[in-house]
């Protein structure tokens, strides 16, 4: 792998947006057959090197070689000419058609101009084959899992252009074996000599599949390294730019004030509540200032679980309590008047409203509690988004800017200041750090822990066991859709003991 | 940091059987809108069969094609632009300039083909603008078509508010024309050239990248532009076939009743919507059929023929079924594409 044989050379790449400077002199290089990592916290600018890269932004300084040629790129169809292809978070295919076709569209085999169905479908068979995918390719996309749906965006684009495949949070929805699977791939395509540029916030991922990684922080470039020579700690103080002490105090609050806990009313409690299908009965107590976390796979019903408490599906078995009354959540609003707020998992299908500015979007769930009629004055809701604004430390910090414009992490406070500002007795969170960077992911698990010291309740849902056992004074444990076991947060519970709960599903 | 979702290797897939995400595999759900129609008609028409005199005779399924002809041709245009997500209310407004026109010019002594020529050039035209305005400014297909809707049929009126004859020899020749298809049943030009439609349309919509890019756009626009297909053509090119379909619709409207009105084709865009949506072309895109289409026109038709044989029922009614049937398929379309999410 000498210097000759770079595939792609970005050189003093710079971005600028109206008031912010998105990539500051940033370089990136890609070789043949590695995968190269590219790291940062929301807003270093990793997504806008990758749009750059496919044509999506024009750079306004640097140059872009691609196998020692400058280009100029400026679309997304002019990028997978010259041989970039982009892999998305959320698949971008069209579910609504079948496999073959989301593999071949725009380029189906033709002949006079009619689509030759039976060999376009067995090219997309064989191409998935060598992907170790055996599916029926003329079946509808949308009949098919996520995962699948990603190594057929993956088997497209690399068919397309074989050079430089970029895979922009690929795993971010998938399970275990569905990453392990497509790991495979990933590495079958390395040993082709593609050259994969790969974006990922679960760290392991990084150490798992990656040769090298470039860090970026507020869009400069903090440096390239190769993966097995830099250390996760060093790694992620490069990410943020500060030691990590913030996160590590947080270590032993949880145990500290469980007997506080103990004490405390209990706000709200399930009795035998359930729902065909979603989640099966279970018993469930939080109390005043206490985290519970739920723990489980994805599909376990964590979400389902959470759902039944807000009101946001009916529950047909059962009874909920709400500091020791009975109470009947017809639809989130009664659950919202009762002092229970539910911040989504799909922030941006079920949460946030990218058209509207920041400061719209944290006075929602307020306004609407109060009723439309009776707006908050200006001057007030000014009042209150500096305030969050500064104390969730959101970015940038204006309050007059669209959220679509902001980042993941950045948009998931919004969020989270939303319900905040309503008071609530009980926070429900689900995966409020998913796709979102350690550095803000520190943020708001020590806000979950503040919260709770000021007497909050918080139901807080990850898929991340290291985030549960920090937080949580008891962890939920679900597999199958149903609440197996509860665990006291005591020092002798770790990792490995949920982990073992969630795959032999024993109470013991 | 490990996650629970990158963790334990023993339970693998079978640990998360009921995964919301997991779809069921379905294989015919995008048939079911399609099969439900066809099987209405089946039993419509068999129902009537049994309950009329002679309504089992070939020539009561051949007129159907006839009496249809112009919202046939509406029909096929329109499934194009519903299948990408968007929708046509100009078509109706079209198909009046285009008879006022026609019947004017025609009028006038200007040579057949020329007027034949210049009317479709016309509807093409018209569509091709709507088609623009709504991909360049981003202007909802409901407004922009809106707007071509007002303009059209203010266009025809301010050419002429009357009914206007038409006196032209080719176009009276083509009208009288019967061919004949067997013993004692004979059909008009006109539902030869709205079958052509239908079958060059579900040919085009199968079978070529154009046709397949339509699908694509009505699934998810901006995933087709990340897939590098020409979303802009496409579109406008969607909506200068509805244009271009309506203004077709218009000359087969002259040649059928040898005049031009302004007011003719009032509501027809909502008809050839109804029909879409009856042969389950999905109101949101990305799925139907042109032959879906077809069998929507045929049951609003059949539904007529059957009132008429019927004698002593209100015309009234064909609306009315019309509506029902409307709302049972739009909650039928709900509950499948429900069940594929």
């Amino acid at each position: 792998m000498g210097e000759q044989s770079l595939v792609l050379e970005m050189t003093g790449i710079r971005k600028v947006f109206p008031g912010v400077v998105a990539l500051d002199g940033v370089d990136f290089r890609l070789f043949p057959g590695e995968v190269h990592a590219l790291m940062g916290e929301n807003g270093a600018g990793k997504s806008t090197l990758i749009k750059v890269l496919t044509g999506v932004y024009t750079i306004d300084g640097g140059e872009v070689r691609l196998g020692g040629e400058v280009v100029h790129i400026n679309g997304p169809l002019q990028a997978q000419q010259a041989g970039i292809s982009t892999v998305y978070q959320e698949v971008n295919l069209c579910t609504n058609l079948s496999v073959a076709e989301n593999i071949f569209i725009g380029r189906e085999p033709r002949k006079f101009g009619r689509i030759q169905w039976g060999l376009m479908r067995r090219r997309a068979s064989e191409l998935l084959a060598r992907l170790d995918l055996d599916i029926d390719v003329s079946a509808p996309l949308n009949t098919y899992s996520l995962a699948i749906q990603q190594m057929v965006a993956i088997a497209r684009a690399v068919d397309i252009s074989a050079r430089v495949l970029i895979l922009d949070e690929p795993t971010s929805s998938l399970d275990t074996s569905e990453v392990a699977q497509l790991f495979a791939v990933i590495r079958r395509l390395k040993a082709d000599g593609v050259a994969i540029l790969f974006v990922s916030h679960f760290l392991d991922q990084i150490y798992e599949v990656s040769d090298r990684l470039t860090v970026l922080r507020n869009g400069q470039l903090i440096g390239e390294f190769k993966t097995e020579e830099l250390p996760q700690v060093r790694l992620v103080e490069k990410m943020i730019g500060k030691e990590l002490a913030a996160l590590e105090s947080l270590e032993d609050k949880a145990q500290r004030t469980r007997e506080k806990v103990a004490e405390a009313e209990p706000i709200l409690q399930a009795k035998e509540l359930g729902r065909t299908g979603a989640i099966a009965p279970f018993n469930l107590t939080i109390h005043a200032g206490e985290v519970v976390g739920l723990a489980g796979l994805l599909g376990s019903g964590r979400t389902e679980l959470a759902r039944l408490l807000f009101g946001a599906d009916k529950p047909d078995s059962g009874e909920l309590l709400l500091e020791g009354k009975q109470v009947n959540l017809r639809d989130p609003q009664v659950a919202m008047k009762r002092g229970i707020a539910f911040s989504s998992e799909n922030r941006r299908t079920e949460g946030i409203i990218g058209e509207l500015s920041v400061r719209e979007n944290i006075i929602l769930a307020m306004q609407a509690s109060r009723g439309w009629t009776r707006p908050i004055p200006r001057r007030k809701q000014d009042e209150i988004v500096e305030k969050y604004i500064k104390a969730l430390q959101i970015r940038p910090a204006d309050p007059e800017r669209p959220v679509r414009n902001l980042s993941g992490g950045n948009q998931q406070k919004v969020l989270l200041a939303r319900w905040l500002i309503t008071e609530p007795r009980l926070l429900i969170i689900d995966e409020p750090t998913r796709g979102i960077d350690v550095g803000a992911k520190a943020e708001i698990q020590k806000l979950v822990a503040e919260l709770s010291d000021g007497g909050m309740a918080v139901l807080f849902v990850s898929a991340e066991l290291e985030e549960v056992l920090r937080l949580s004074h008891k962890i939920e444990v679900l597999r199958d859709r149903r609440l197996v076991e509860e665990l006291e947060n005591t020092s002798d519970v770790d990792a490995d003991r949920i982990m073992q709960t969630i795959a032999s599903g024993a109470t013991s | 940091m490990t996650t629970i979702d990158a963790t334990p290797d023993t339970g693998n897939k079978k640990d998360s059987p009921a995964n919301p995400r997991r779809r069921v595999y379905r294989p015919n759900a995008k048939y079911i809108p399609i099969l439900s129609t066809l099987a209405l008609l089946v039993i419509m028409y068999s129902g009537a069969v049994a309950n009329f005199e002679n309504f089992g005779q070939p020539s009561v399924v051949v007129n159907l094609f006839r009496d249809n002809a112009v919202l046939l041709v509406v029909a096929v245009g329109m499934t194009f632009v519903i299948i990408t997500g968007g929708i046509d209310l100009s078509v109706g407004a079209v198909i009046s300039l285009t008879t006022t026109l026609t019947a004017t010019l025609l009028q006038g002594g200007w040579p057949p083909l020329v007027v034949l020529v210049l009317v479709l050039l016309l509807g093409s035209l018209i569509g091709a603008g709507q088609g623009a305005v709504i991909h360049y400014f981003k202007v909802e297909p409901f407004i922009a078509t809106l707007a071509g809707l007002f303009l059209a049929r203010g266009l025809a009126l301010f050419i002429n508010q009357q009914s206007i004859p038409i006196r032209d020899e080719t176009w009276k020749a083509i009208s009288e024309y019967r061919i004949p298809l067997a013993e004692g049943v004979v059909t008009k030009p006109i539902a030869i050239v709205a079958l052509a439609a239908v079958l060059i349309a579900a040919a085009v919509l199968a079978w070529t990248r154009f046709g397949r890019n339509v699908y694509a756009i009505g699934g998810s626009a901006d995933s087709a532009l990340l897939m590098g297909l020409p979303v802009a053509r496409t579109r406008i090119a969607v909506y200068t076939l509805s244009g271009f379909c309506a203004a077709l619709g218009g000359v087969l409207f002259s040649i059928n009743s040898t005049s031009g009105w302004a007011l003719q084709g009032n509501g027809l865009e909502l008809d050839a919507i109804a029909a879409c949506v009856i042969g389950g072309v999905l109101l949101t895109g990305g799925s139907g059929y042109v032959f879906g289409a077809l069998l929507g026109v045929l049951v609003t038709g059949l539904i007529q023929t059957i009132i008429i044989f019927q004698g002593d029922l209100n015309a009234a009614w064909t609306r009315i079924i019309v509506g029902v049937l409307l709302f049972a398929f739009i909650v039928l379309q709900r509950l499948v594409t429900r069940k594929v999410k």
